[in-house]
């Protein structure tokens, strides 16, 4: 990928360009996305879910995958958006794209208030904030029964047809266009984010915080955007999933919605970009086929594949992915394989 | 009794179950640095086993109480061993997420066992009813709580201060590379003192269940007032660890009974503040 050809250093330019070309596997990929409008039909409300999900992973993988900045909370910010989607709806205002910006611009304001906190801590105190500003949250949205509903949600949303044109249908296919164009614009945003020079410092802050700004890297205003961007974007999923379903609940700001879209990164594969979105797919697809188990057999699967990626495939699904087929270049790439893997894992189970 | 007192009565019951939890996780973390969310698995299995001892088999509730605790240290020895030893060096994020695996699978594994009702225990019955001491009444059993948990820190205190084992600890949370560096077994003090604190957790799991009840969302519950203690009175302090617990106690059940419609979430505002304030904790030094 890199210039193995040209003789003496990499500028940093042409490293940047090299990334940010297109490859096959991404262009299959999307190509891929739209599979559902030919091939399973029935199940696009699940799959306007899922891509409202991958849509709320990738925020989350801005944040932790490529800066570095563990939270237990992301939730807050999603449900910031969808609350405030749904109550311009309620109040009678149910254009789609207006409470989109609307939900974007709540989550963004909110995001951008509390990134001032986050980019001061690390280590525990900052895994403790995230998560005591979504229970925070939660529980502010419990109490406050006047505006939000309360425990039963908000009720009476309708959202109006996009564009005054396209009406949202029971079948779905309005809400997974809806979706699906949403989550590919904010990607080729986070795409050409993550591939600039910005991009770079975040991964700079990531390996080495306190190396930064000793190279001169305003270490916490990249932080403080990267979080604002972050939120806003997990707010317009919050507020495209209060549009695309009609209904917003407590659960969509609480420690459980977390928990979720961070096992869904993990699986994934965090700081790649596609890693939330394999993983929100995987994690989505197979709780719709195990939903006649009862919810706390399904976090027994979850828990032990949560031990398993995190015990063998530290870099989730699309990581061992990789290292097969970087293998699969190589002549014996079976016994290299397991060469590397045996390596790996006996890295991790030797005593320090 | 005047609400006052009552109030500050019980949240220095529900304090003392607190420390009890959490004073554990505190000397653990505080040693190598290891986030274990599942701390409040082991309270769970100390609560579940004295229910199965008690309502299944009949033990006497005194009798099932030290089973509680080894119980749970037992288990945790075993893990540490199996999972937890490996993930000393690896990142804050790989430990929350394997420890919170084992939280899920403990919640799931609880729920398969003892269905998803709360459970109770029949407590013996000198530890039933109130005591009027002066014109109040105190219940008993909350005063039996209290009792247990000062003999308990009392005892920690003593053991941390002044034994050999309990200067290889602090030593070992001053420093880990210098305590190895004059021949500690920092491995070996590890995995007793991580028995230890889960089996504490254990024992104060099972005293939880007549006051705070049990279920299988308890390992999850719990483990955020646990937490904000630990976080709150610094790591590996456990003077730290009992003043928060105490503080805690008081503020959440004085919070919900003053000002119920923010008494919910008031604790949660306290500890962000609070954390903003002292990142290491109100007792920390790192």
């Amino acid at each position: 990928m890199t210039s193995a050809t040209t003789s003496g250093p990499v500028r940093a330019v042409d490293h940047l360009q090299a990334q940010m070309r297109w490859r096959w596997g991404e262009v299959a990929f999307w190509l891929a996305t739209l599979l559902p409008f030919v091939l399973t039909p029935a199940y696009l409300v699940l799959a306007s879910q899922i891509a409202i999900t991958a849509l709320f992973a990738l925020s989350l993988d801005l944040i932790l995958g490529f800066s570095g900045i563990i939270s237990l909370g992301h939730a807050a910010y999603f449900g910031v958006g969808a609350y405030t989607a749904g109550l311009i709806s309620t109040r009678g205002w149910g254009e789609p794209l207006s409470g989109l910006l609307a939900g974007a611009v709540a989550a963004g304001i909110f995001g951008f208030l509390t990134s001032f906190i986050i980019a001061r801590y690390r280590h525990l105190a900052l895994i403790m904030i995230t998560l005591g500003i979504c229970l925070v949250l939660q529980e502010a949205a419990n109490s406050a029964n006047w505006l939000t509903g309360g425990f039963n949600g908000l009720q009476g949303i309708h959202t109006w047809p996009i564009l005054g044109r396209f009406e949202f249908d029971l079948y779905g296919y309005t809400a997974y266009a809806y979706s699906l164009i949403g989550l590919f614009v904010i990607f080729l945003v986070a795409r050409r984010l993550i591939h600039s020079p910005f991009g770079l410092a975040l991964r700079g802050i990531r390996e080495n915080s306190a190396r930064m700004p000793a190279i001169g890297a305003p270490t916490n205003t990249h932080i403080r955007t990267i979080y604002t961007i972050a939120a806003t974007i997990a707010g317009v999923a919050g507020a495209m999933l209060a549009e695309t379903t009609e209904t917003v609940s407590l659960e969509s700001l609480g420690f459980q919605r977390s928990a979720d879209v961070l096992v869904m990164l993990i699986v994934g594969g965090t700081g790649r970009l596609y890693g939330g979105l394999v993983g929100a797919v995987v994690y989505m697809v197979a709780r719709d086929q195990f939903s006649g188990l009862n919810p706390q057999y399904w976090y027994f699967w979850i828990g032990l594949l949560l031990i398993a990626v995190v015990m063998f495939f530290p870099d989730g699904i699309l990581g061992g992915v990789e290292m097969l087929a970087q293998r699969l270049r190589t002549e014996s790439w079976a016994k290299s394989w397991a060469e590397s893997w045996a390596k790996s894992w006996a890295k991790l189970w030797t005593k320090p | 009794m005047p609400p006052v007192f009552g109030v500050l009565f019980d949240g220095l019951a529900y304090g003392m179950l607190l420390f009890l939890m959490s004073v554990g996780l505190s000397v653990t973390l505080g040693m190598m640095n290891f986030v274990n969310l599942a701390h409040c698995s082991f309270a769970m299995l100390g609560a579940y086993v004295i229910v199965t001892l008690m309502n299944a088999w009949g033990w006497p509730f005194f009798a099932s109480l030290p089973v509680a605790f080894i119980a749970a240290a037992l288990v945790s020895v075993v893990l540490e061993r199996l999972f937890f030893r490996r993930f000393y060096n690896a990142s804050e994020l790989s430990q929350c997420l394997l420890t919170i695996g084992i939280v899920f699978v403990s919640i799931a594994g609880a729920a398969y066992i003892y269905g998803t009702d709360v459970q109770s225990v029949q407590l013996p019955r000198y530890l039933v009813g109130s005591l009027n001491v002066l014109g109040t009444d105190f219940p008993i059993y909350r005063l039996f709580l209290i009792g247990i948990a000062l003999l308990i820190t009392v005892l920690l205190g003593v053991t941390i201060e002044s034994t050999r084992f309990g200067a290889q600890v602090r030593a070992a949370v001053n420093n880990q590379r210098m305590a190895r560096g004059l021949g500690i077994n920092v491995d070996g003090l590890f995995a007793v003192t991580f028995a230890l604190g889960s089996g504490l957790a254990g024992l104060g799991g099972a005293l939880a269940i007549a006051m705070l009840g049990l279920d299988p969302s308890f390992a999850l519950t719990y483990l955020i007032y646990v937490l904000i203690v630990v976080s709150v009175g610094g790591l590996g302090s456990i003077s730290g660890s009992f003043i928060a617990a105490m503080l805690l106690g008081v503020s959440d059940i004085a919070g919900k009974y003053y000002v119920p419609a923010i008494g919910s979430f008031l604790i949660y505002f306290v500890m962000i503040v609070l954390m903003m304030w002292r990142p290491a904790g109100l007792f920390g030094r790192r």
